[in-house]
């Protein structure tokens, strides 16, 4: 059990800055998910943690230790791999206790903490197995089974589920969620799947282009995203962004898409907007809050008229596309009320759920 | 679509079946029978070898008889007299000595040389490496006048153990450049893992890269038996005491005498000693096969 932190942490490859100068402080006990696109620098950061690459310049820290020279193997972590990586000639037993045997323990200490592990993770009927005779999640738990039994500081996991079929991934995440419960240690979890992030973290660091985007609660992170990147990248349909100009309006605001489509700013976030009023802004709406008109005490001006160019029936919702002066819109509507392609439709923009973003920097306002 | 096409389409799929077994077929016969050609070939020089052993000195010596059937009975004259009244014992006292001191340096060697160079990346690795393979290319007609000083120098000429010094050079290269790409083909995250573990680097090569590499060894392996049990021109030209020489060049010097060739003893000593190749190649070809790495990783 210990925190990490991370200090203006670089790394360089050749002349290629893949991290920049990142900090990050995870306290004692916390499950932190690094996520972000392909090539953001997340998996770097796990290794730099681990000790799997040098850093360029800044400092890691774990227990209050500065670990930059260390070995991985003094820096007391476990890791999980995306792909494994069991060794392919030693039984599940043999796997799982291979740590603790480089480290000397007693043969009675290695069984008890194995077993206890096993029973955890499920896998106790498997420990006499090869790694070639289990299933891709029983190759998994032996996996965390492998982290489990070194009781280390940090646990590390580097996309464990990425290689899993889309109904295991949905069971190992519970079960990551529920060991973490059971065995409280500080977790750094890597994944490119934002809903992984979601459902798992109590705390989400998005990564972009080598730098910390955002660092917040899953929940904060969907309301309140502080750029454009991260009001993007997490939420699935991603958030509509629409070129759009702040308009006065008597004594509010007004968010013009459309020479027809003019939305009312609610007047509780008014006052924040009022200074970029006459502006050309980017007006962000997640699809589930574009809907059809649901109560009557709703404010009929947030309404508006859309012809539909797309339809997906999803089941318990409908996903309708419309465009909007050359601007394609997703909305998610209940799927009785949703019209046809090509037919008009009444829609409704939740104001209260609105973001506006300054298009240049991309910091939502 | 039309009744006719709807009609036309089952036929249609099973003519396409019809023709890719009839195919299959063809496929299977042709191969069959270069296979079984092949074999006859092969098997021509060891079958005339045993029918040669085991006949007596004077029906190897009658032309009149067919030399490919045994027509006076079969003898084991030729095996008895090669054991118990020429050097061959000695000689394969010497080839042993020499295969299994030749195979064990060369593994500790190239083991340590391509875990060094397949996965410790560092200035030069990959020049070193295409290096060592550039050595194996050297002819080694064309290395042994300078090995011939080297040894003459330090005194092994006309001992084996100079052998043991001259083969090495021969089977290290190769066998380190097979064993880089096995080890290369080792997924990184079983070092990676095995470091987290708590491995140093000679642990990560006992623990996990050995034995998971093991097909890799192997062949290995019986390449450098293969090159230390058959060197011919080594012997030959650094040898020539008969208590010193080797079972390829002492069988020959020894069993012809001028234009007098001993054909049935010839014989049955290249049955003799070919027979420990057989019996190492039929029990390591199972583990040579065998897919060690199955498992490690997605797959």
């Amino acid at each position: 059990m210990a925190e990490v932190a991370l200090r203006n942490v670089v790394k360089r490859f050749d002349n290629v800055e893949v991290v920049r100068n990142i900090s990050l402080d995870i306290p004692d006990n916390e499950f932190v998910v690094l996520v972000g696109p392909s090539g953001c620098g997340k998996s770097t950061t796990l290794r730099m943690i681990a000790g799997l690459e040098e850093i360029s310049a800044g400092d890691i820290y774990i227990g209050g230790e500065v670990v930059n020279d260390l070995p991985p193997k003094d820096r007391d972590i476990a890791m999980v791999f995306q792909n494994y990586a069991l060794y392919p000639h030693m039984s599940v037993f043999e796997n799982m206790s291979f740590g603790l045997k480089l480290r000397k323990f007693p043969k009675d200490e290695i069984k008890r903490r194995v077993d206890n592990a096993a029973r955890i993770l499920d896998i106790t009927e498997l420990l006499d197995r090869k790694p070639k005779a289990l299933s891709g999640g029983q190759r998994q738990r032996v996996a965390m089974g492998r982290a489990i039994v070194r009781n280390p500081k940090v646990f590390l996991f580097d996309e464990p589920l990425s290689n899993l079929d889309a109904k295991l991934r949905v069971q190992m995440r519970t079960e990551i969620k529920r060991v973490h419960q059971m065995v409280k240690t500080t977790t750094v979890y890597v994944t490119h799947d934002q809903v992984e992030a979601m459902t798992l973290a109590d705390r989400v660091v998005v990564m972009n282009g080598g730098v910390i985007e955002q660092i917040a609660t899953p929940q904060d992170l969907y309301h309140h995203p502080k750029t454009r990147f991260v009001a993007g990248f997490i939420g699935s349909p991603a958030m509509n962004f629409i070129r759009c100009r702040l308009e006065q309006n008597g004594v509010g605001l007004r968010v013009r898409i459309s020479d027809t489509v003019g939305l009312p700013v609610p007047a509780a976030q008014s006052r924040r907007f009022q200074p970029f009023a006459g502006k050309e802004l980017i007006f962000g709406l997640r699809p589930e809050h574009i809907t059809e008109p649901r109560r009557n005490d709703r404010d009929a001006n947030c309404e508006f008229k859309a012809t539909l160019d797309v339809v997906e029936p999803m089941g318990m919702e409908t996903m309708v596309y419309f465009t909007v002066d050359g601007q394609e819109i997703c909305g998610r509507v209940d799927p009785g009320s949703a019209a046809g392609p090509g037919e008009s439709m009444r829609l409704y923009a939740d104001m209260d759920r609105m973001h506006l973003i300054e298009p240049q920097t991309g910091a939502v306002l | 679509m039309s009744t006719a096409a709807l009609a036309a389409r089952p036929t249609g799929g099973f003519g396409v079946r019809a023709s890719l077994s009839r195919n299959r077929r063809w496929a299977l016969i042709t191969s069959y029978f270069f296979l079984v050609l092949f074999a006859i070939f092969f098997l021509i020089p060891p079958y005339y070898m045993v029918v040669t052993a085991l006949k007596s000195d004077s029906e190897v010596a009658r032309m009149a008889t067919n030399p490919w059937i045994i027509a006076d009975g079969v003898t084991l004259d030729q095996f008895r007299i090669l054991l118990t009244q020429t050097d061959f014992l000695i000689f394969f006292r010497n080839t042993i000595i020499v295969t299994m001191c030749t195979v064990a340096i060369t593994m500790v060697v190239s083991v340590f040389a391509a875990f060094s160079l397949g996965r410790m990346k560092f200035w030069g690795s990959g020049i070193l490496a295409t290096g060592i393979f550039l050595t194996y290319l050297v002819p080694d007609t064309l290395l042994f006048i300078p090995l011939f000083q080297i040894v003459k120098a330090i005194g092994l000429l006309n001992s084996y153990w100079g052998m043991v010094l001259v083969y090495p050079t021969l089977t290290v290269p190769f066998c380190t450049w097979i064993m880089i790409g096995y080890f290369q083909s080792i997924p990184k995250e079983l070092d990676e893992a095995a470091l987290i573990d708590g491995a140093g680097h000679l642990q990560m090569l006992t623990k996990i890269f050995i034995p998971v590499a093991l097909p890799g060894i192997i062949a290995a392996m019986i390449f450098a038996f293969t090159v230390s049990w058959a060197a011919f021109v080594y012997p030959m030209a650094f040898l020539y005491s008969a208590d010193q020489q080797v079972l390829t060049v002492g069988t020959v010097t020894s069993l012809i005498r001028g234009d007098v060739y001993k054909w049935g003893m010839l014989m049955a000593g290249a049955l003799m000693a070919a027979a420990p190749p057989l019996v190492i190649y039929a029990f390591l070809m199972d583990y040579y096969i065998a897919g060690l790495t199955a498992g490690a990783t997605k797959g």
